[in-house]
């Protein structure tokens, strides 16, 4: 049945396997670790840790990013906090570590392995000790102690947070890090370069061929091993709430080199972000979900309303999540007050611009409470809201839709955080680790820091003991076979010299995908995508427009390179959300869903990961998967009801 | 107020920092004011790329205010007339039907252009390449809550870790001083416990740093508060320079 790499998953108790499996691994003398190169791609929170820590313990590393400065990765956005089991007595200790275990394997609906969640909440606490130490201005309890607050309906406070800036504060904590060991040399830093593809001689990766984005040369970068730290593609919906350059071709670059590719489906939808404006809305920011704590979401009862909602009367006001859910109103979880604000809008009782829209009214709530207390809850949300869209939330209503916000999916790893191909590591969300189906609130600040910090350290450097020989001759014919390819690709997009820009035909995907692969999916809808973007891609292929410059600096190849990639992705994911026969975490089929229109998950076919492995003679795709066992926690179905 | 609203746009071309750059104007119609001026920058981009014209090049990535990509002059103001705003968060809603939107890459000697609105700001990495961090390895951390932070102490340091790194205290400086931006970093770690043994080193090396780069002198004429999108008060140089 499965053709692909073991997992490596340690034998024995669930507990301490991680400290069990560290035992087991080689290490290195700092006078050898210094004679290995190492190369890793992106420097968010991931890369950026991962970087730092392998240069503290005398590696030399290569850095790659497209940023000017590893301080702007998109890491930066994140707002909410990192979780970490945290507790004062070490009695405690062993219950929230199983508290976080518990909440982030079934967050993913028991689609994740349960070792890696568990050795993520027990380096969960350490991090915090880590990020502190860097001086991560945490906020404090008035005894100085680290505050924290709860955070994505979990029961339990165990976010730790730098007030909404908590990605941006960890991030500066690793940038900075990464700084030190720059300035003691034993980091050299290559910005604005795009990573085009891998070198791998034997099944092993050995190099990238980069595009420096200033001259537009194509480099070649060698070393024994390499690190994506690449970051998720939700923007293969074009609008979402990811940084607009945030992509997917280094890692599919490596997918198509051999690495296999784990649940491309897996996609999260936010429900409380801003909707576009206008067709040029480039981005979707997002709002923070403790909205729905005090605001009311409807939709005005007549159809195609264009009225200002000032003048729509209560009467003429449907509440219908308050009338759909009696007992949690405005409170269900995510993917239900998603999917339910999806359904209305394409009833076309949507409101805003094309009808992708609906309201989340704090009039109540300041009637309540009081404005002063709902601007002290919310005050800095307010502003940025009114700051995008031009009204007082306090007076007009705001207006919400669900965005694509984060990818669960990613390149197939092992325990060790390796692909399958040897030493080809992929951290943070280009990876498919600890996040299932669907990803808990405030873990993925969490995961991206125990990958660079903790995990890959160990077990890049293991792996590096244990693979020394190094074939230069065959290195040199790789490096030169892969720098070809990408210079014929380049070549090929500028050669089409059609009337259509990049960005019109990233816009056409978008809608593709998210109307029929985003939020809720059918299987009549998926086939007919997957025929839409086929012809997208034709298109793309005819009808594109690069604008000729005599400049090497070329943003629309920049874009077109990263969106063809996006275009080949998304096959792939429309291909395994047809396969995946069943609804879980945030994948619903409406094929398979209970009556009270929850999500119904079959474990007996279905209790795995999907990894799809990429034939380049017939240029095909073919889906193994991975049983998942779960021995500390027993598989039972969410409910929130 | 119009949904939609024309604009002439009067922007700097160059083609690089060795080549020599021009004025050329753009309009632009049916510009809605829900739009960002980026948005309408990428609005005029598509127009232009259909005409095979090379499209403006400006930096930009998260497009909410916090990557500190974007960034250039708007009217000769960095980040244009609102306060407290990235350029990126400053809505087409601001500007008047027909109004001239003036656009310009930063002004300073340490960051050379990249391509017309585009300059590079390497400088700023360098001066915390210089010392702008804690000395601390990886897994060799103390407990976190060893060593107590009052909260407002925590919160005065978080106030200044906020500063997003996109020079326009830099830019909106007549000597092109990055005083604001050491001091901000400076504040943010000198004001913890941890960083206090090293205070007075990491402020050494971070100033020496400014004059290799060539970064001018404090002006003190408050521009760069002015500027700063993260309103960083311009009291931390007095406390810089008190170090």
């Amino acid at each position: 049945m499965n053709n692909f790499t073991n997992p490596n998953l340690p034998t024995g108790e669930v507990e301490g396997g991680w400290q069990k499996t560290v035992k087991n691994l080689s290490n290195l003398t700092p006078e050898k670790k210094n004679k290995f190169e190492i190369i890793i791609v992106g420097c968010g929170l991931s890369g950026s840790s991962a970087a730092a820590t392998l240069a503290e313990e005398g590696f030399k590393i290569k850095l790659l990013t497209y940023h000017d400065s590893p301080r702007r990765a998109h890491s930066v956005s994140a707002q909410g906090g990192i979780n970490a089991a945290r507790s004062l007595s070490d009695k405690k200790n062993k219950v929230v570590i199983d508290q976080l275990f518990k909440d982030t394997v079934l967050g993913g609906d028991f689609r994740a392995r349960e070792a890696s969640c568990q050795r993520l909440s027990e380096l969960s606490s350490s991090i915090i000790d880590q990020c502190v130490s860097q001086g991560v201005p945490f906020a404090r309890e008035y005894d100085g102690t680290l505050a924290t607050r709860r955070f994505g309906g979990a029961v339990v406070s165990r976010t730790f947070y730098a007030r909404g800036q908590t990605g941006q504060q960890l991030l500066y904590g690793a940038y900075q890090s990464l700084l030190r060991q720059v300035n003691l040399g034993n980091i050299e830093l290559f910005t604005k370069r795009d990573v085009l593809d891998l070198v791998i001689v034997n099944d092993v990766a050995r190099g990238v061929i980069a595009r420096n984005l200033i001259n537009g040369y194509l480099e070649t970068y060698r070393a024994h091993c390499v690190v994506l730290a690449t970051g998720g593609y939700s923007n293969v919906y074009y609008l979402s709430t990811n940084s607009l350059k945030s992509n997917a071709t280094a890692i599919w670059r490596a997918h198509k080199r051999g690495a296999n590719f784990a649940n491309p489906c897996f996609t999260q939808i936010h429900p409380t972000c801003i909707p576009p404006g206008g067709i040029y809305q480039s981005k979707l920011t997002l709002m923070s979900e403790s909205l729905r704590n005090d605001g009311r979401i409807w939709l005005p009862r007549k159809i195609n309303s264009k009225d200002d909602p000032e003048n729509i009367p209560e009467y003429a006001r449907d509440y219908f999540l308050e009338r759909q859910y009696p007992k949690y109103g405005n409170l269900v979880p995510r993917d239900v007050a998603s999917r339910r604000a999806k359904e209305m809008c394409e009833k076309g009782f949507g409101i805003g611009f094309g009808g992708k829209g609906v309201y989340l009214d704090l009039k109540d709530s300041i009637k309540k409470d009081g404005l002063k207390v709902i601007n002290a809850k919310y005050g800095n949300l307010l502003e940025m809201y009114e700051r995008i869209v031009g009204e007082d939330p306090t007076k007009v209503p705001m207006k919400i839709y669900p965005a694509p916000h984060y990818t669960m999916g990613g390149l197939w790893v092992d325990y060790n955080l390796m692909s399958n191909i040897g030493g080809l590591f992929v951290l943070g969300e280009a990876n498919y680790s600890v996040h299932g189906a669907n990803r808990l609130g405030a873990n993925a600040l969490l995961q991206c820091l125990c990958d660079g910090y903790f995990i890959s350290p160990k077990t890049v450097t293991s792996w590096l003991a244990n693979n020394t020989e190094i074939d230069n001759r065959k290195i040199d014919e790789a490096c030169k076979e892969a720098l070809n390819y990408v210079d014929k690709k380049i070549k090929a997009l500028l050669r089409i010299k059609g009337d259509k820009s990049v960005d019109y035909f990233h816009r056409e995907l978008g809608e593709i995908m998210m109307s029929k692969c985003g939020i809720s999916r059918n299987r009549d809808e998926l086939k007919s995508a997957l025929e839409e973007v086929e012809i997208l891609r034709k298109n793309f292929k005819s009808n594109l427009k690069i604008p000729e410059t005599n400049s090497g600096l070329n943003v629309e190849l920049e874009k077109a390179l990263r969106l063809e990639d996006f275009i080949e992705l998304s096959i792939l994911m429309i291909k395994d959300a047809i396969e995946r026969e069943e609804s879980c975490g945030a994948h619903f089929r409406e094929e398979y869903q209970t009556k009270e229109g929850e999500a119904k998950r079959n474990d007996k076919l279905f209790s795995h990961i999907a990894v799809w492995k990429f034939n380049s003679d017939n240029n095909s795709h073919t889906r193994y998967s991975e049983q998942l066992k779960f021995k500390k926690i027993n598989l039972n179905t969410r409910n929130y009801k | 107020m119009k949904d939609f609203i024309s604009i002439k746009f009067k922007v700097w071309r160059q083609i690089s920092n060795e080549s020599r750059g021009i004025y050329e104007e753009f309009s632009l119609e049916k510009v809605s004011i829900k739009i960002s001026l980026l948005e309408a920058l990428d609005q005029l981009n598509e127009e232009l790329i259909t005409k095979n014209i090379r499209p403006i090049t400006f930096d930009h990535d998260c497009r909410e205010g916090i990557c500190g990509s974007c960034g250039f002059l708007i009217n000769g103001q960095p980040h244009g007339p609102k306060r407290g705003t990235t350029t990126c968060q400053l809505y087409m809603r601001n500007f008047k039907d027909n109004a001239l939107i003036i656009l310009e890459p930063w002004q300073a000697k340490s960051f050379p252009i990249i391509q017309d609105l585009s300059v590079d700001r390497n400088a700023l990495d360098k001066l915390i390449i210089s010392g702008g961090y804690f000395s601390i390895e990886t897994g060799k951390a103390p407990d976190a809550n060893l060593i107590p932070i009052s909260p407002e102490k925590a919160f005065s340091s978080f106030e200044t870790a906020t500063c997003i790194g996109c020079g326009a205290c830099v830019a909106g400086c007549k000597n092109a001083s990055s005083s604001l931006f050491v001091a901000a970093k400076l504040a943010h770690l000198g004001q913890l416990p941890q960083g206090i043994n090293d205070k007075k080193e990491r402020s050494r090396k971070m100033r020496k740093q400014m004059i290799i780069e060539g970064f001018g002198q404090c002006s003190n004429n408050l521009e760069c508060e002015a500027v700063c999108p993260k309103e960083i008060s311009a009291e931390w140089i007095s406390w810089m320079n008190k170090i």
